[in-house]
């Protein structure tokens, strides 16, 4: 499996800790599979125009194309104004219609408080529904409170995201092997 | 009686054929031919298209990977003189990125060439790479199309010098745009595609309208066809009068289950050369049923599908692309004899239009 492990966020470092770690965690339970992290902060990511993904050059198409070629992924998100940061939003926009088909995608959301809990519900999964992802529909929701510089500190969070990266894998085999049988059905 | 734009109702739906002139290798044995060769062979399809009495062969021009008639209009040419009855369009001219002065010459050109044949199937493109290329701003996109089909056309009505001005190409003043096709006027079509807004403007500018119906649910388009009509009646059109046609990938083989298995690789590797992503299998088993857009099957199910939508969109012309996804010649030689010798001529009979609603006396 091809794994995206991507930090949807340009400023902070809450996001990036808590993907990093849900990363780690599949890496090192799963060597076979390749999993790649992927920072928005440390990419210069094009405004979306409607061309062909591949027709940005740069880091835009490099990310674009690493999405694209990814069984799975595990994308974080932070809280901005009750939804999603433009920067993630811009990364759907520039991918074409139907991207995530037979793609798992997980959610991790780091915020403020509590308060948001149901912006991955309301604004991140409709997005994902739209471009046909498998999503996997438990999310693992950080507070501020739950970090320490950098670190996790909450031993839930910690049992969470290695449920997180458990189940994503586990999506990801169960679906491709769903669609093996399927299209070996069609006698095309 | 062949109406203004070149179409005789009564004979029932012109049947033709497009390429994109794409250039990929075939992914049943992995070859590719080379450019030249692929060029020929469009050339020789068209031949063979004319030879089966086909009426019409058109082909458009992409400015990237993967395509190799860049430079469509000198294909018409050749083509133009390798045929000697079949009419020949372009599918499109992504009219955004031309100077519509040097468009309407070429065609006028090909149209004296080949002895009244040429047509214009202008479209805004729905590829990018043409822009960049030769030096337009994506951000000019609607812009640039609008302003130059509206040149084009004016070129295409003048009876004489004309003058004209605006924002994307230097003014005519007192411009003679020669030479002028045989006939006085070229046909030209607006390519239409996605949803309702561009089928609208067509309709409001009461230019024939080229509808591509690539895939998915045929009834879906009915909105792009009523909206048309709707619109050219508002601003004080016939609809009855301005022609339809409508495009789609095609492919056809003794059986459907013998079409479905040598066109799936076609379909899926051409899509994911082109677009980025795949042709869904479960998406193309659907494909099948008379319903959908796409053309695929055996000759009889295709017939099905032609009639089924000529119910929904009364359209007087269709164009297959029958070479997506590095088709081989030999397959293409195949659909262009099943087309001519068994799809054609049924799809002809049911389509033919009274003479008398036609043309009232």
């Amino acid at each position: 499996m091809n794994v995206i492990a991507l930090s949807g966020s340009t400023v902070g470092s809450k996001t990036r800790t808590a993907v990093e770690a849900a990363a780690s965690r599949l890496k090192n339970a799963n060597p076979q599979h390749d999993v790649t992290v992927m920072d928005l902060a440390e990419l210069q990511i094009a405004f979306s125009d409607g061309r062909d993904y591949r027709d940005y050059g740069g880091d835009t198409s490099r990310l674009a194309e690493a999405i694209m070629a990814a069984d799975a992924l595990i994308i974080g998100t932070p809280v901005f104004q009750a939804s999603i940061p433009g920067t993630l939003k811009n990364v759907f926009d520039l991918l074409p219609v139907n991207a995530f088909r037979d793609k798992t995608v997980s959610i991790i959301v780091t915020a403020g408080s509590a308060k948001h809990y149901l912006v991955a519900e309301q604004q991140l999964k409709p997005i994902l529904s739209y471009m046909k992802a498998q999503i996997v529909p438990t999310y693992v929701f950080i507070e501020e409170k739950d970090f320490i510089r950098d670190e996790i500190i909450n031993d839930d969070i910690h049992f969470r995201l290695d449920r997180l990266a458990e189940d994503t894998l586990l999506f990801a085999e169960a679906y491709a092997k769903i669609r093996e049988e399927k299209d070996a059905a069609y006698d095309f | 009686m062949k109406d203004i734009y070149g179409i005789d109702r009564a004979a029932g739906m012109e049947i033709g054929l497009y390429s994109l002139g794409d250039h990929m290798m075939n992914p049943h044995d992995g070859e590719k031919i080379s450019a030249g060769q692929r060029i020929r062979e469009i050339i020789d399809a068209a031949k063979l298209a004319d030879d089966a009495g086909l009426d019409v062969f058109s082909v458009g021009e992409s400015h990237q990977r993967y395509f190799t008639t860049q430079a469509h209009s000198v294909v018409l040419g050749a083509i133009a003189q390798a045929t000697k009855r079949i009419k020949i369009a372009s599918s499109s001219t992504v009219l955004s990125v031309w100077d519509p002065v040097r468009a309407f010459e070429d065609f006028a050109t090909i149209d004296l060439i080949s002895d009244g044949r040429a047509e214009i199937i202008a479209g805004r493109g729905s590829r990018t790479g043409a822009f960049d290329l030769l030096g337009y701003d994506l951000d000019d996109y609607e812009g640039l199309f609008e302003e130059k089909l509206d040149l084009l056309r004016k070129l295409n009505e003048a009876d004489g010098p004309i003058d004209w001005e605006g924002e994307f190409r230097p003014p005519l003043r007192n411009a003679e745009v020669l030479p002028r096709p045989k006939n006085g006027r070229l046909p030209i079509w607006r390519a239409v595609g996605g949803p309702p807004a561009s089928a609208i403007k067509a309709g409001y500018a009461g230019i024939p309208m080229m509808l591509t119906t690539l895939g998915g649910p045929a009834m879906n388009f009915t909105v792009s066809v009523d909206a048309y009509r709707e619109a050219a009646q508002r601003s004080g059109y016939d609809p009855a009068t301005l022609p339809i046609g409508t495009t789609s990938l095609f492919y056809a083989a003794d059986t459907t289950q013998n079409a479905l298995r040598e066109y799936y690789p076609h379909l899926h590797h051409g899509f994911l050369a082109i677009r980025g992503t795949g042709y869904p299998k479960q998406q193309f088993a659907q494909a099948v049923d008379y319903r959908d857009a796409l053309m695929i099957g055996s000759p009889q199910q295709i017939i099905e599908k032609l009639l089924y939508q000529y119910e929904l969109y009364g359209q007087q012309r269709f164009i297959a692309q029958i070479d997506f996804g590095g088709v081989p010649y030999e397959k293409v030689a195949r659909n262009i004899e099943l087309i001519a010798t068994e799809i054609m001529p049924a799809v002809k009979k049911y389509t033919k239009e009274d003479e008398e609603e036609v043309h009232p006396r």
